[in-house]
């Protein structure tokens, strides 16, 4: 259950000398290079060829691991494949001279080549080299990855994070995990389960069963525990959860009131969540430890959702004092905040994106709803998405990306994940077997 | 007789304690009146007598909390019910339409449930009898996305329990 442990990334040198390799790359950066925030229209073309089968049994791995790869960069709407079909040339040695100007022929401007092997410890041994196929040159070191065999995704995942860093200079996302409530049953009486799995929909497993209602869980900043609302004692109650171990406990709150909202501190110990005591919600800040419960706001409207900057100084939350939901910032221990919400219509789920700059947000306006992200005062508002019920973003680790729930209208809605660039392009749906909600992406595991 | 139907009555609260309040909110037969207890609507002191004459829900405007006539006058029903009934307690169950993002429907399904409670407790209705219970938009009634759906489902329902709440 704990594959980060046992992936060693070994930086390994490869056919050339380090000095011609340096010097390659830094040429490499002329065509070979996505601007991502300048949105991209055509999407640059990557030859995936499957990996070598260095050992005989590691051949369905060194394809498996390829189609993974291509997959994560295509899934970005930055890259495209070109097709097998269309190449003149194969790979047949990892560390055979590449022949440039057969993928050049193809239009090919970056091309990956691997390897793949079992190792006498039993180990799968993956390596890539990235190259800029116009610039004729390798575009960085290669690298060697080693997991466990049941662990293939990750490598292939983590060679796809580095291709992607490689080219977009930005770091990637693909080695990450979504919690999220999984949902089945009519739309009048769902029941409802916290699931993991990869980003990509891969490698589902349940973390509780469809006993009791669970809703709105969070990872912890290392990845490793989840915050999360269960009705298991009757009423709505914050729990804590160890991956892992799928030990589960509730936080330590006063008996009169409910709990809910939960997230994480940047320090993995604080906790921010929403108390509502005679009918008034309030957000209040405690520890997972059990510590002193320290109430940040106080007024008689709603105050909830709250969610910290990535430096943990600042507290996004909404509230609706001003009559209707609007988003605020106040300072980490409370005190006066600021309207930072000021659009038409009503805004609520604020989280701040783990680079800082942004803040994404639920908006509800002219009977459509709306994910969009802000900058942090509140300026420069943008709508990504629009439908009958889009709500809760989550960030993806490189904020680059955002994931949400979409509801469907009427008797037979149902709820699904989808994924949205913040550019606002390459909107898709993660794959889930049954309805899906509340989704929370992980850090990128190490 | 009266003994003996309490006795009964007690042994199925101990069971609704026992497992069925997960299962309110997450297993089976969600809505409604609690499951075990209810007798007959020809009964003015059984659970189905308050819920089909006395009136078990109040509904709410969009967004709203506050109380409207038609459901004062329910609520007054209500608390002369549970008044002349000592031995039933009463879970108030709050709930959104699906027009709102969910932690903030949650947070109105309680204060909404929590309007009912402060009415109830106005009315003479002893506040330990009481809890509420927010649901925000998990528990429709109502499953169309038309708002003659939405305004069933803005709601808050007052759940019987015999034996009181532990």
């Amino acid at each position: 259950m704990r594959p980060t442990r046992q992936i060693a990334a070994v930086l390994a040198l490869l056919v050339a000398a380090l000095s011609a390799l340096a010097a390659a790359a830094q040429e490499g950066r002329g065509p070979l290079r996505i601007e991502i925030t300048e949105g991209v229209i055509e999407p640059l073309p990557v030859a995936v060829p499957d990996f070598i089968a260095e050992t005989p049994e590691a051949a369905d791995y060194a394809r498996a691991v390829s189609r993974v790869i291509a997959s994560d960069l295509v899934g970005t709407g930055l890259f495209r494949e070109i097709p097998p079909e269309a190449y003149i040339s194969g790979i047949t040695s990892f560390s055979a001279p590449v022949r440039f100007s057969d993928w050049k022929a193809i239009s090919a401007q970056a091309l990956i080549v691997g390897a793949a092997r079992l190792g006498d410890d039993g180990r799968l041994e993956v390596k890539f080299r990235l190259f800029d196929v116009f610039a004729g040159a390798p575009l960085g070191e290669g690298l060697r990855f080693s997991a466990a065999p049941g662990s293939w995704r990750r490598i292939a995942h983590k060679v796809a994070d580095a291709v992607y860093a490689r080219i977009t200079g930005e770091s990637g996302y693909f080695d990450s995990r979504v919690v999220f409530v999984s949902e089945s049953g009519p739309k009048g009486d769902r029941r409802k389960r916290l699931a993991i799995m990869d980003y990509d929909g891969a490698n589902l497993a349940f973390l509780t069963d469809d006993s009791t209602l669970v809703m709105a869980p969070r990872f912890s900043p290392d990845g490793d525990r989840v915050l999360y609302t269960s009705f298991e004692t009757g009423f709505p109650q914050v729990f804590l959860l160890d991956i892992a171990t799928g030990a589960r406990r509730s936080l330590e709150i006063p008996a009169e009131a409910m709990s809910f909202a939960p997230r994480f501190a940047p320090d993995g110990e604080t906790v921010l969540l929403s108390l509502q005591k005679n009918g008034n919600t309030d957000i209040y800040r405690t520890t997972v430890s059990g510590g002193r419960l320290q109430r940040l706001t106080s007024s008689p409207s709603i105050e909830t959702a709250p969610s910290f900057s990535p430096d943990g100084r600042r507290i996004v939350f909404e509230s609706d004092r001003s009559g209707s939901q609007q988003l605020y910032v106040m300072d980490a221990d409370g005190g006066e905040a600021v309207r930072i919400s000021f659009g038409k219509g009503r805004y609520g789920t604020p989280v701040w994106s783990p680079r800082g700059d942004l803040i994404a947000f639920t908006k509800q306006a002219n009977g459509r709803f709306h994910i969009g992200v802000m900058r942090t005062d509140g300026s420069e508002e943008r709508l990504l998405t629009a439908s009958f019920l889009d709500e809760g973003p989550t960030w993806s680790p490189n904020g680059r990306v955002i994931m949400f729930t979409r509801e469907s209208r009427g008797v037979d809605g149902t709820r699904a994940l989808y994924s949205v660039d913040i550019t606002g392009r390459n909107l898709r749906r993660v794959p889930t077997e049954q309805g899906a909600s509340d989704p929370a992406w992980s850090p990128l595991q190490q | 007789m009266k003994l003996h139907s309490k006795a009964l009555l007690i042994a199925a609260s101990l069971v609704l304690g026992a497992c069925a309040d997960p299962g309110r909110f997450g297993g089976p037969g969600a809505a409604g009146g609690g499951p075990g207890i209810g007798g007959t609507a020809a009964d003015p002191a059984s659970a189905a007598y308050f819920r089909q004459t006395v009136g078990d829900r109040v509904l709410f405007a969009v967004d709203q909390h506050v109380l409207s006539p038609e459901a004062m006058a329910v609520l007054d029903a209500q608390a002369r019910w549970l008044l002349d009934n000592p031995e039933y307690a009463a879970i108030i169950e709050g709930h959104a339409d699906e027009r709102g993002t969910s932690a903030y429907n949650l947070a109105l399904s309680g204060r909404r449930a929590n309007s009912v409670i402060e009415y109830l407790i106005g009315r003479g209705v002893a506040p330990e009898r009481l809890r509420a219970l927010p649901l925000g938009k998990e528990r429709p009634i109502a499953l169309c996305s038309e708002e003659s759906c939405y305004a069933q489902n803005r709601r808050a329902v007052t759940v019987l329990r015999a034996g009181g709440l532990s």
